[in-house]
């Protein structure tokens, strides 16, 4: 039997601070294998259009969609609804701003990260287009692109603890993406250059270690594992 | 009305538009780079399989060259490119591999020793190789040469290149959408657009602009593409009466879209050893193409696959209809969970399938357009002084009627490095003078539109997304893998009605600030005239070549068909103007392409 869901979503546009935030409930019959992008989409075109989310590759792939679904952070493309009551709730991702509706401003967020921790191979190399390509072992270029596979969704941000009470707190995306580089023997940055950076309470020391960054990460990056990687070269980097 | 004024103005932050925007940068422009998401979620993101460039590191891929992969192109786009452009691209791949190399992206490392290959070949990976580039197979391509991160490169080739951005400070203005051009028929001076945060109008005058807004493949609804590559940059070429869309008749559909969602699962899955497997578990592909089996180009292995299906070997599901199987359990789990780990995920969250244990239902589905805003070899487009088009948005033309899976991703890169710094001699050479009054005027022009639907509120008229979906069906129905004169005429009649119909589309919401609803009414006409070029180009068309393929002139024809597709559109008309130019030849006269129905038929 096909279930009624009864799907309740947060409404707000900050261009019109004069209407006040509110819940809007929108009835859908639910299909076989029908995921919250499915659900989504479907109310826009049938039920709502002036509804305000977003969604790009509805493939897990580029991070677009994280909201919060029944309070949790998920990927709304790749989300279930048979995982969830027929009533259930959707909300816009804490912590960044709001554009709209459960659309969120990640894009200027994960900029200004990467500004500040410096998310870029830093070489005084220059290329030779002439020259072939510098070895590595296939061994070191898989363990980057593990750490590479982060899509900046935010749902590590936004499940965090330390920042919702620390705005400046880097995040375990942050931490990753110094760990990133760290790891990459094409990045001549120094663990002292890294201190620098994160070597502080906005940085890695900040991190009270309640990790829902590992459990809420859709990409299964281990969190835990580098965060605590990254406070040990740390802490070394302060011993000397 | 906010005005913003620089020197290059790039469209698009995918791969192409990024590296054009670096291009640009290094040669002294101040650029801006729109787009309609933040950067590290365009498209090219999505990009699995890889990157191809002739660096012959790998025991399969031990001597290559740019002659071999510059053959392989040509062959591949069923000799409708312009070899110049082709000789140019495979000339240039190797560097821009390198150089993404350079700039950080972890690409997989040739490991020196024996191994054994899926079909039982043993292969040595010689000592002297050992950590250098190394790839894997694609399909119609001589060598193993497609360069890959695991099945995630484009994401980590957007990523590199991102940052990258972000270490030169190049601006991106995301969650944008460029609306229209500025221009007087024979220069661009930048664009209007529109803010998808608020819904305000914004100028934006250049110097040059340059379009890299990807493809178009949502208007055909069942697509690979990402839900934002709706045509938007070419739309706006084709809008100014002067540029026009090249062969806009050459669409890919490619073999391993999955049912339901129409997900792309890659290439490298049979790149890898993968097989296609039929409702009776028969690996139909060795039968059709002994030679290349699942390997030949994707408009022959997609033919193949409709054509099996038609003849009753497809596997019917009650929900999406039939599909056929893609194998790759044979790979293990190790190597699933390495070099196939996306495809793993993408089986698990919208299949419910293990493809370590379970078969994975696939069918031909759109995918890539060949065709685009045609610009000469330095990607300035046809028409415009100032506009330039790079990556999937362009037809430059290296993919004639048949991309090569992987030469796209390595479009995007070369062509990005190539046509940035050609926009930056541009605009280094060329004294602009901008009329404010165009600007102006363009400006108004959109005030004007968007007032009129925003007054169409609440009146009877027609829905805006039901004329999204009519178009969607009238295409995929009628213009796509096997096609005829009597459908390609069905949709143009059609979707000519739909294109009169959209005059009346009417608005259920007020429109007011970035209403999703008014920005998908702003699109539909453009829509629908990509969707006219596509529908008449093809039925102009009366021979097969690569991708298009006329059941009633199953037959290349090279005496009257070697030429692309030129389509503009006049305004206040409902149909294009279609003219025709000659391909460029330098070296491989048109040929046998060793694979596809003409070899077999040879033999």
């Amino acid at each position: 039997m096909a279930r009624h869901l009864k799907i309740s979503v947060f409404r707000y546009n900050p261009n019109e601070p004069e209407i006040e935030p509110r819940t809007e409930v929108y009835e859908v019959e639910e299909i076989d294998g029908m995921t919250f992008y499915q659900a989504l989409t479907y109310i826009r075109e049938n039920l709502d259009p002036s509804l305000m989310f977003d969604f790009v590759c509805r493939a897990a792939i580029c991070g677009s969609c994280a909201m919060l679904i029944n309070g949790q952070p998920r990927l709304a493309c790749k989300t279930q609804t048979a995982a969830y009551p027929a009533e259930v709730n959707l909300l816009p991702l804490p912590f960044f701003k709001l554009v709209g509706d459960l659309s969120v401003d990640t894009g200027s967020w994960f900029r200004q990260m990467s500004e500040r921790v410096g998310g870029w191979v830093h070489t005084k190399k220059e290329f030779d287009p002439n020259a072939i390509e510098e070895k590595m072992s296939n061994e070191e270029a898989q363990e980057i692109y593990e750490l590479d596979r982060c899509v900046e969704c935010g749902c590590c941000i936004a499940g965090c603890a330390t920042i919702n009470l620390k705005p400046e707190f880097v995040g375990a995306a942050g931490i990753l993406r110094v760990a990133r580089f760290f790891i990459d023997p094409r990045d001549e940055r120094s663990a002292n250059d890294v201190f620098d950076v994160v070597g502080t309470e906005e940085g890695m020391f900040g991190c009270m270690g309640l990790l829902a960054c590992e459990d809420y990460c859709p990409k299964e990056i281990p969190l835990m594992n580098r965060l605590a990687y990254i406070r040990r070269e740390m802490a070394k980097a302060a011993f000397k | 009305m906010k005005t913003h004024i620089c020197d290059l103005l790039v469209v698009g932050a995918g791969l192409a538009g990024e590296r054009a925007a670096v291009a640009a940068a290094e040669k002294g422009c101040d650029v801006i780079i729109l787009s309609l998401v933040p950067p590290k979620r365009s498209h090219s993101s999505a990009a699995q399989g890889g990157m191809q460039a002739s660096l012959g590191n790998c025991f399969k891929g031990y001597g290559d060259n740019t002659d071999v992969h510059f053959e392989d192109t040509v062959k591949g786009s069923d000799w409708g490119c312009d070899q110049d452009v082709a000789r140019l691209f495979a000339n240039t791949a190797p560097i821009a591999v390198r150089e993404m190399s350079h700039w950080g992206v972890p690409w997989n490392r040739v490991v020196a020793g024996k191994k054994v290959l899926q079909n039982g070949m043993e292969v040595e990976d010689l000592p002297e190789k050992d950590g250098l580039i190394t790839a894997r197979n694609f399909g119609g391509t001589a060598k193993w040469r497609t360069c890959y991160t695991s099945d995630g490169t484009g994401h980590a080739l957007l990523f590199t290149m991102d940052n990258v951005v972000i270490e030169r400070k190049i601006p991106v203005h995301d969650r944008m959408e460029a609306i229209s051009l500025i221009h007087d028929k024979e220069t661009c001076y930048g664009a209007i657009v529109r803010d998808l945060r608020d819904g305000s109008l914004h100028t934006y005058l250049s110097k040059a602009t340059l379009i890299a807004t990807g493809g178009y493949g949502q208007i055909y609804g069942k697509s690979t593409n990402a839900i934002i590559n709706e045509g938007t940059g070419t739309s706006i070429a084709l809008d100014t009466e002067v540029v026009p869309l090249g062969n806009m008749e050459a669409v890919q559909f490619h073999p391993t879209g999955i049912i339901g969602t129409n997900i792309l699962v890659t290439e490298g899955c049979r790149g890898d050893g993968g097989y296609l497997l039929d409702k009776d578990m028969n690996r139909f592909m060795v039968e059709y193409e002994p030679k290349k089996k699942e390997l030949a180009s994707r408009d022959v292995v997609s033919r193949r696959m409709q054509m099996h299906m038609k003849k009753g070997f497809g596997i019917k599901n009650p929900r999406f209809g039939e599909h056929l199987w893609l194998d790759i359990r044979h790979l293990g789990h190790k190597h699933i969970h390495t070099n196939l780990r996306e495809v793993f995920d993408i089986c698990q969250s919208f299949l419910n399938v293990d493809p370590v244990h379970e078969l994975i239902p696939v069918r031909p589905t759109q995918h890539y357009s060949m065709g685009g805003i045609r610009t000469n070899i330095d990607g300035h487009a046809y028409g415009l002084k100032g506009l330039f088009a790079a990556g999937e948005c362009a037809c430059w033309d290296m993919h004639g009627f048949n991309r090569l899976g992987g030469n796209s991703v390595a479009e995007t890169v070369v062509a990005g490095m190539i046509v940035g710094a050609k926009a930056g001699e541009y605009i280094q050479h060329h004294e602009v003078k901008i009329p404010t009054s165009i600007g102006k005027d363009a400006y108004n022009a959109q005030v004007d539109k968007i007032e009129s639907l925003k007054a169409t509120h609440g009146k009877k008229g027609e829905n805006v997304y039901k004329i999204r979906h009519e178009m969607e069906e009238i295409l995929h129905k009628n213009v796509f893998v096997f096609r005829n004169g009597d459908e390609l005429q069905t949709a143009v009649n059609e979707l000519t009605k739909l294109y009169d119909k959209v005059k009346n589309v009417t608005l259920q919401t007020n429109g007011k600030w970035a209403s999703p609803e008014l920005a998908t009414a702003m699109r539909l006409p453009g829509q629908l005239r990509q969707a006219l070029c596509i529908s008449h180009g093809a039925l102009n068309r009366t021979e097969s070549r690569g991708s298009h393929y006329r059941e009633d002139f199953p037959k290349r024809d090279d005496k009257n068909w070697l030429n692309r597709t030129l389509a503009y559109w006049p305004k206040g008309e409902n149909k294009p103007n279609l003219n025709y130019e000659n391909v460029v030849i330098t070296e491989l006269p048109p040929g046998d392409r060793g694979y596809g129905e003409a070899t077999q038929e040879k033999k």
